[in-house]
Formats: structure tokens, C-alpha cells, sequence
């Protein structure tokens, strides 16, 4: 059976023409950029035309504000934890939101236990934060602040431009976890007072293992691994040639390909919210319904559990996700939704679709036949379901 | 993750539904942990004749749901007191470890019929003893 991958906000398939470009790196040009000999200045020259279109893409000013990382996680935690150290001079504190993906909101609290406080500053029932509520939140010690461009699980995109501008006016740095976001939204890193943004490679479409964190020049920073000095010293470790070529050339496509690919995407998302909402009992979609990544749906669907919707799901070839507690390794519903003031048995019955590259007019109308009666067979089994309602 | 044996009674769940003037009707779980059960009973000459179950919740409390109402039709009230939590687990050819105390609720919710059955009859019992189970650690929320 054919499956209908609506689940690229997990995995995402690595572009071919990606791979193409990667694979010389793993047989032939197989140098160090550090090495002396001409195989290691082709290998370093390799690095440095990625850096250059990673940089295109979020339109950094200098390609060498972008720092190669072994993925967003890590880029996140080098943000919080190289500045906040960094900076400690000036003050131990750092704002974010409640709804931050976790490898922020563990990082953070983690800083916690080193002697730095953090404020996390709540949303509104859309996953919005109000930029206010973050100037109200900041202090003469704040250095840091970060956000999520988009939310990963619920697509709400946040005024980052705005956030950036309290930032600046109140002498701290703002960290934008830009992983949703990079490759399907126009990012400008300057014109949004941006100064830390983290990336991801597989979400663009290339491969895993990869990351970068975008670095303005100027930023005062710590690096979070130490060794051998590259990436100008920020991170050390023998460069991932092949992988960092694969982010490159993930980068330049996504340039290229980003406006159209993103106006098809957002037309597939708008269906899917107008008729999953219209068609299948007990709809409500979570996020916000405008200001919204282009390939993110989400839905909760009353009286009913998600693991049970996923694995159904399955069965009629729909790859998809949930944030229910019982899918997750804590048992705990999505800190997101609960964030947003959802009530935790609300919180069960999620559906999150999240549509790529490759997804068709034809998944769209698979997805959009088959999940009201999933749903409604769910609730039949359901005993919260009220007969009314049945 | 989940046994084949299991993905049967979660694809083609056994005897769902409500009865028609139950004898007894037991509930537990709680929906804000995600697991609600619901199963009711038809009981003749001290025999559960007839079993329907209900349930919100994942793959594991819907197939245990399931395969309960298997495993106590046809049996004396005294059988299907003995059927514990373990016997369900082991007749789905083993559950997941992180589903075992949380999603495997189905003995408990058929007990909690009986001892419904045994209320509604006007019958004296000690009340059921509990399986003890550990309390699964829910990790600190932010």
C-alpha cells in the first residue's frame, strides 16, 4: 500500500538532488578543510559555498555569521547557553515563551540550576505572544531572549521582527529557533532583528546530522564544544563535509523554490482546515487560522484518544502525529496545547498533519475522505462520547 | 511496538458497545490522563451471558478492552473475579512496558461492573482487592 506521508515535521525525505550533491564527499573529495594539500582546500572550499547559501537563504549580511552545527538541538543549545554564559557580566536572565520546542525549553531550565533565571512568558489561546507581555517580562539583567519563528506543532507564527525591536531597545539579544520556519518563509535576519537564528537541515530537505546557527557578526558569544578551533572557534570538531555540502545545496533549492513551493502548500493547508473542520464531528483546529506556516495543520477532535487515530490511521495508509500524553515518553499531553489553555482531555485527541516537498493534490483529498469517518468510528467506541452526539 | 495479537483486538475490537438493561456497568480511568473505560455486563444463574465494552484511549486500553470481554464471556462471576491485569496483558502476547500501568485498566473496569452487579442486587461484598500498581511518574510540566 501506498502511503500518504503527512509527517514531515518529524522526518523529512532528503531532496535527490541534495544526495547527488553530497555524494562525492563521502568517496572522492574526501579531504579535511584543514588539511594543507589540495584534497583539504577543496573540501574547505566545498564548506565555504554552503556557508555562503545557507547565508543566502536567511539573507545574513556575511556568510561567515553562519555556524555549522550537528542540528537544531544543538545550535539551540550553544544560543542559550553561549550567551547566557557569555554575558553573565551584564546579567543572568533570559525571557522566552511557554510553547518553545523542547530543546529551548530544557536548555533553559537547565540554566536554571547554573544560577540563571528565566521568565517564560505565557500565549494566547492561538500559541501568539504578545510582544508586550515580553517587554513587560525583560529586565536590566536580561540578555537573551528567544522564540520559535513558527510553532512547530502548531504552526502560530510570532512577531519576530517586533520581539527583535524589544530586544535591541533593552540591550539584550533575540534567539529565534527557526527550524519550522527556514525554507518554507521569507527569513530576513537583519530586517527582522534577528541575531541568533537555529537551523535545521533535514527540514529543508536535506540531511540529518546537520544544523547551523546563525551568529551576527558582533554577537557576544561562548562556544558549546571546545577541541580544535573550527568554525572560527565557535565549534570545534572535524567538519561533516558531505552533510554540510547536502545542507548547501538544500539551501540554494529552497531559495530558489521556496515561493512557489509555499503558495501550494498553504492552498493544500487551507483545505485541509476549511473541509476537516466542516466534514468530521468535534473539529477544532489548534493554532492560529492566518498567521500559520504554510504546511502545518492541527486539529483536536473531541472524546477521542490520538494514539488510537494515529495507529488507525495507518492502517489506511496516512502517515501522521500527535502530541496525545499517551504517545508521548513523559505521558504528558502537548505542553503546547496546555500552554495555550487547552484542558488536558481536550488535549488527547490531536491530529497533526504536516505536508512537504512531494505531497499532491491526491494525498490532500485522501487524507481530507478518510478522517471524519476514522474519527467518527472512534467516538462510536468512545463512552464520553454524549448519545447526542453519536 | 504492539504485538500482532494485540493489533487484531485494536483493528477488530470484540464486543463493543453498550447493552440494553445491564446488570452492572463499570467505569474507570480518567480522561485527562487519556484512558476511560467503560464495560458493562449481563449476568444469568451467576454467569457473565453477555459483555460490551466502551473506551477512549489508545491502542493498548482498546485492545485490553477487547480481549477482556473475551476472556470473561461465558465465565462465572468467580472466573472473571480472578482475571487480573497480568492475565490480559499476557493473553495480548504482552503490552508495551510504558502502557502497562496506565492503559491497562480493562480487569479493573470489569471488576468494577461486578461489583456494580453485586450493588444493584442488594449483595453484601468485601470491596474487590485492588492490584497494586505503581504509580507511573508523571514527568514535571514546565
Amino acid at each position: 500500500m501506498k502511503i500518504v506521508y503527512m509527517d514531515y515535521a518529524s522526518s523529512s525525505p532528503v531532496d535527490p538532488r541534495v544526495s547527488q550533491a553530497m555524494l562525492p564527499y563521502f568517496t572522492e573529495s574526501i579531504g579535511n578543510p584543514s588539511s594543507i594539500h589540495q584534497i583539504g582546500a577543496e573540501a574547505r572550499e566545498a564548506i565555504e559555498v554552503a556557508r555562503r547559501q545557507v547565508a543566502g537563504l536567511i539573507k545574513a549580511e556575511k556568510p561567515q555569521e553562519v555556524i555549522f552545527t550537528s542540528g537544531a538541538t544543538e545550535s539551540t543549545n550553544m544560543a542559550l547557553k553561549g550567551v547566557l554564559r557569555r554575558n553573565s557580566d551584564k546579567g543572568k536572565h533570559m525571557v522566552t515563551t511557554t510553547i518553545e520546542h523542547m530543546s529551548v525549553l530544557n536548555t533553559a531550565k537547565y540554566l536554571t540550576t547554573g544560577g540563571f533565571d528565566v521568565t517564560f512568558v505565557p500565549v494566547d489561546s492561538y500559541g501568539y505572544v504578545d510582544p508586550q507581555r515580553i517587554a513587560e517580562a525583560m529586565k536590566k539583567e536580561t540578555t537573551l531572549v528567544s522564540v520559535t519563528y513558527a510553532n512547530g506543532e502548531i504552526g502560530t507564527v510570532q512577531a519576530v521582527e517586533e520581539i527583535g525591536r524589544i530586544a535591541k531597545d533593552l540591550g539584550a539579544y533575540l534567539h529565534v529557533d527557526g527550524v519550522p520556519a527556514v525554507g518554507k518563509m521569507e527569513i530576513d535576519v537583519k530586517g527582522e532583528n534577528i541575531d541568533l537564528l537555529s537551523m535545521s537541515s533535514n527540514d529543508i530537505y536535506g540531511p540529518k546530522g546537520v544544523g547551523a546557527l546563525y551568529v551576527k557578526k558582533g554577537v557576544k558569544i561562548e562556544p558549546l564544544i571546545h577541541g580544535g578551533g573550527q568554525e572560527r572557534g565557535l565549534r570545534s570538531g572535524s567538519e561533516n563535509v558531505g552533510g554540510i555540502v547536502g545542507f548547501g545545496k538544500a539551501a540554494e533549492l529552497a531559495k530558489v523554490e521556496m515561493v512557489e513551493e509555499s503558495a501550494r502548500l498553504r492552498s493544500f493547508r487551507d483545505k485541509m482546515i476549511s473541509e476537516i473542520g466542516s466534514r468530521t464531528k468535534g473539529a477544532q483546529l489548534n493554532g492560529h487560522p492566518e498567521k500559520r506556516s504554510p504546511n502545518n495543520v492541527n486539529f483536536r477532535f473531541n472524546y477521542i484518544e490520538g494514539e488510537a487515530l494515529i495507529l488507525r490511521l495507518y492502517d489506511l495508509g496516512i502517515a501522521a502525529a500527535t502530541s496525545s500524553a499517551c504517545s508521548s515518553k513523559t505521558l504528558e499531553p502537548s505542553h503546547v496545547l496546555r500552554g495555550m489553555g487547552v484542558p488536558p482531555e481536550e488535549a488527547q485527541g490531536t491530529l497533526l498533519l504536516t505536508m512537504g516537498r512531494w505531497t499532491t493534490e491526491k494525498d490532500v483529498g485522501y487524507v481530507l475522505d478518510t478522517v471524519p469517518g476514522v474519527v467518527d468510528l472512534l467516538r462510536k467506541m468512545s463512552p464520553l462520547t454524549p448519545e447526542s452526539e453519536v | 511496538m504492539y504485538s500482532d495479537r494485540c493489533m487484531d483486538h485494536f483493528r477488530n475490537p470484540r464486543n463493543v458497545g453498550t447493552i440494553k438493561n445491564p446488570d452492572g456497568v463499570g467505569r474507570v480511568g480518567n480522561p485527562v490522563c487519556g484512558d476511560m473505560m467503560e464495560i458493562q455486563i449481563k449476568v444469568k444463574d451467576d454467569v457473565l451471558t453477555d459483555i460490551k465494552f466502551r473506551t477512549f484511549g489508545c491502542g493498548a486500553a482498546i485492545a485490553t478492552s477487547s480481549m477482556i470481554t473475551e476472556l470473561a464471556k461465558g465465565k462465572t462471576i468467580e472466573e472473571a473475579l480472578r482475571i487480573t491485569r497480568g492475565d490480559v496483558a499476557d493473553a495480548l502476547e504482552g503490552l508495551p512496558p510504558i502502557k502497562m500501568h496506565c492503559s491497562n485498566l480493562a480487569a479493573d473496569a470489569l471488576h468494577a461492573a461486578i461489583e456494580d452487579y453485586y450493588k444493584r442486587k442488594g449483595i453484601k461484598i468485601e470491596p474487590l482487592k485492588k492490584e497494586s500498581v505503581e504509580e507511573h511518574e508523571h514527568a514535571a510540566g514546565i
